[in-house]
């Protein structure tokens, strides 16, 4: 019996993992082909020469990867500070109004989200909605705020804001309320309970909203280009323009590589620390 | 100790700001959509629905439309099967390999979409295969199908498996104990994965850009108007986007609650 649940088990795991393995590790391993491949070649068979990786560091590419990382640890960083006060009261504090906001955080996520970037657009530039109406009955206007760097880390916070916000949520209720109140009894301060109680046993839910936030910021294409318009060129953005324009599909390999190797590094250690079944609610046997 | 009163009014008001600023620009979206004026400013002078009518009457916009329909309900569908069985080796089956497999399933979740995308694409390119909206229906499952697992294992976690048992010494066949006791036990799950799917194909971008070849979908055609050839149709066809999401969302809603009425009724 237990033999025949174990059959069962492998045959519901393959056909998730035949398409994963055929339409994602497939994919990467001809990435990671192409990018030994020489210049302009659009053939997987010819003499690998590594040039595009020595074009990394010639070029201007580590520049745009330098960006990517900057404006992907800032938006993290923000995003940590902003959702942990409101994912503490959802997990603790709100009764129904946690369900509110988790209905309205989830919606939103439906919305495409080059339509909510470009709402943004419409708020934000001259003429816009604050701008627009603030000239309207103050009669003093201002630049649009767009096209600078940190409306391009306001755009990653915005999109990536419930990332952050749920899996917090998620940690922060695995806090166990008699621990802080134990942390309290024995004269803790406030700031001794949130650094030596509540920081370490949400570690799970922060671990996984600030990887989840930062390798999706790190990849992000749309904020820099419609909120940013060209003042950054992010490492996605010359990935895309190796890969149409520029036609040099080998160039783009490498540049993909050298992003998934970084996010690879990062979300593996992270992963590797996290206990999934946890996380995800299961009851301890 | 308990929060202060203050306290909770101050988190109070911030959870409502957070809503606001979730929403605040689909509001200038829906302003823009009514706007008469070709070149939107706020404020706006004067409102008409005629960019809806034209919407209705473009034959690009009905393309969009069906093409963005056909890719979501066959997303859908597929990544229910998927997500289904791909949850039972997630969260039910006790097997030697599960720990990998819940990484595994995982990592294209944690993928940025854009460059899976263009693998993707690079991928399709050296089997020889021409993208239509055919292979955007695969890079979404890609992404979704592991979605669903997650979705349906929550519901998969809190199985009982010694209903499962019990049909078993009972004499039902598997494949019986599967239609009668485990599909039914994780049915709730099973359809909100297929709601998420439905709207997160719907409005993805990134995956669509680089793998719908020739095809579109209104989320791309609304990017390639944002960043060249602007139309006043943006806000519209941005809107109508929005608005099909909502139906979906209300009518699941409605449904589900009244399949709970009529559970009550019986009981």
């Amino acid at each position: 019996m237990d033999r025949l649940n174990k059959r069962i088990a492998y045959l519901s795991a393959a056909p998730i993992l035949i398409l994963l393995l055929v339409f994602f590790v497939a994919p990467l391993l001809v990435i990671g082909i192409y990018s030994i491949m020489p210049q302009k070649s659009f053939s997987l068979l010819a003499m690998p020469d590594f040039s595009s990786y020595s074009l990394i560091f010639v070029e201007g590419y580590l520049k745009s990867l330098f960006w990517s990382l900057v404006l992907a640890f800032s938006s993290t960083v923000i995003l940590f500070l902003l959702c942990w006060p409101l994912a503490y009261a959802m997990a603790k504090i709100f009764n129904r109004f946690t369900l509110i906001i988790t209905i309205a955080v989830v919606v939103s996520l439906f919305v495409s989200e080059n339509i909510r970037l470009f709402g943004w657009l419409l708020t934000l530039m001259k003429g816009g909605l604050i701008e627009g109406l603030l000239r309207h009955y103050t009669g003093n206007g201002f630049e649009g705020a767009l096209y600078n760097v940190p409306i391009i880390i306001f755009g990653l916070v915005y999109v990536y804001f419930p990332f952050m916000l749920f899996p917090l949520m998620q940690g922060i209720a695995m806090i166990a309320e008699d621990t802080r109140q134990a942390a309290f009894d024995l004269g803790a301060t406030r700031w001794q309970v949130l650094r030596e109680i509540e920081l370490p046993l949400a570690a799970p839910g922060i671990v996984v909203g600030t990887l989840l936030s930062f390798v999706l910021a790190a990849g992000a294409l749309a904020e820099s280009k419609l909120l940013g318009g060209q003042t950054v060129i992010v490492l996605a953005d010359d990935i895309e323009t190796a890969f149409t324009y520029g036609q040099n599909w080998p160039l783009g390999s490498a540049l993909s590589m050298l992003l998934i190797m970084i996010i690879a590094t990062i979300a593996v250690f992270g992963i590797s620390r996290v206990d999934i079944d946890t996380i995800m609610g299961r009851k301890r046997s | 100790m308990k929060p202060s009163y203050s306290t909770k009014i101050v988190l109070f008001a911030y959870g409502i700001l957070a809503i606001i600023f979730l929403y605040l620009p689909l509001l200038s979206v829906s302003f823009a959509s009514i706007s008469r004026a070709r070149y939107l400013t706020f404020p706006i002078k004067a409102y008409s629905f005629k960019w809806y009518t034209k919407a209705f009457e473009s034959d690009t916009v009905t393309d969009l439309v069906i093409i963005s329909l056909k890719v979501a309900s066959i997303v859908t569908i597929v990544s229910m099967v998927l997500g289904f069985f791909g949850a039972l080796a997630f969260a039910r089956y006790n097997w030697r390999f599960r720990h990998l497999f819940q990484k595994v399933i995982l990592l294209p979740i944690f993928f940025p979409q854009a460059v899976l995308g263009l693998a993707l694409l690079i991928w399709f390119n050296s089997l020889g295969v021409i993208p239509t909206w055919k292979t955007a229906i695969i890079s979404h499952l890609v992404w979704i199908s592991p979605i669903t697992t997650l979705i349906i294992a929550i519901r998969a976690y809190s199985f009982d498996s010694s209903l499962e048992e019990a049909a078993r010494d009972m004499g039902a066949s598997t494949f019986t104990i599967f239609r009668e006791v485990t599909l039914p036990l994780l049915m709730p799950g099973v359809i909100s994965a297929g709601l998420f799917s439905f709207l997160l194909s719907w409005g993805n971008f990134p995956l669509s850009l680089f793998t719908t070849g020739a095809d579109l979908t209104m989320p791309e055609w609304l990017y390639a108007k944002m960043i060249s050839g602007y139309s006043p149709l943006v806000p519209t066809v941005g809107m109508l986007s929005i608005s099909v999401s909502l139906f979906v969302i209300v009518f699941a809603f409605a449904v589900a609650h009244l399949v709970r009425m009529i559970k009550q009724a019986r009981i």
